[in-house]
């Protein structure tokens, strides 16, 4: 059981290496909503590895569900609000938004 | 043991091709064989239930949101940004990714759940989740009305804007 957490506990750390290197990087929004995602994915399997290794995945699953909720619910929202980027400024950019600057 | 190495490999290989793919649309294809991995992955660590939300709703549900606003947004000929510097932004990753990994290995953990208040052996999910997490439920219907008002809101303004 114990095999288990150097290998999915180095993927966990992994992906949020890969998650925040992607929000910092990128000038793209839905890049960045996508950097959010692999984020979220990371706290997801943390949970769910913890779970498994305290023997309480039924606490583990309950608590990964509700993450997923409020992923959907997050993506839903930050795409919303990249539609209306995208209308306002015709670009997706983050370059380019420039109307708060000063 | 296999297997496992096999997944992770397939986990972080799909999540840096989502990330550095310089086509939105393979990008959030990427992401929904990474959501699919990582269902594998719950299955693997005796969690069926929020594999079969993982899978459903993130390798489904969220890759039609985003292929939906990827062709919403799709930017006028010639403005695409050039895969090469895509490429180049991302040109790092690799390396701390591995770094990362390394570092991870380095610390070699021993946790001790010894401590831990013992629970009643035969809790399942059903038990935790419609008996002692209710405020969560809550939270998750608050949550969930929330983006559908926050969606409904932003398409408001705009047909409004138009």
């Amino acid at each position: 059981m114990e095999g288990l957490l150097p290998l999915f506990g180095g993927l966990f750390v992994m992906l949020m290496a890969i998650g925040l290197y992607c929000i910092i990087a990128s000038e793209n929004v839905i890049r960045i909503i996508i950097g959010i995602e692999i984020l979220t994915k990371g706290a997801t399997l943390a949970l769910v590895l913890a779970g498994y290794l305290t023997g309480r995945t039924a606490l583990a699953q309950c608590l990964a569900i509700t993450l997923i909720v409020v992923e959907v619910a997050v993506i839903a929202v930050a795409s919303g609000i990249a539609v209306g980027i995208f209308r306002q400024n015709g670009s997706l950019d983050t370059s380019e938004l420039k109307s708060l600057k000063g | 043991m296999t297997i496992d190495i096999i997944i992770m490999v397939l986990m972080v290989a799909s999540a840096m091709w989502a990330v550095m793919s310089p086509n939105l649309l393979k990008a959030a294809i990427g992401l929904a064989v990474a959501s699919a991995v990582l269902a594998i992955i719950m299955f693997r660590l005796d969690a069926p239930l929020a594999a079969v939300f993982e899978l459903s709703v993130c390798a489904g549900l969220i890759t039609v949101v985003f292929v939906s606003v990827i062709s919403l947004t799709r930017p006028p000929e010639g403005k695409d940004p050039k895969p090469r510097v895509v490429l180049r932004r991302f040109a790092f990753l690799p390396l701390l990714v591995l770094i990362a990994a390394v570092a991870f290995g380095m610390l070699e953990l021993r946790p001790d759940f010894s401590s831990l208040p013992a629970m009643a052996p035969e809790a399942g999910m059903r038990v935790v989740l419609w008996g002692e997490r209710q405020l969560d439920l809550f939270a998750q219907v608050v949550v969930l009305l929330t983006g559908v008002f926050g969606v409904v809101v932003l398409f408001k303004e705009r047909q409004k804007g138009n």
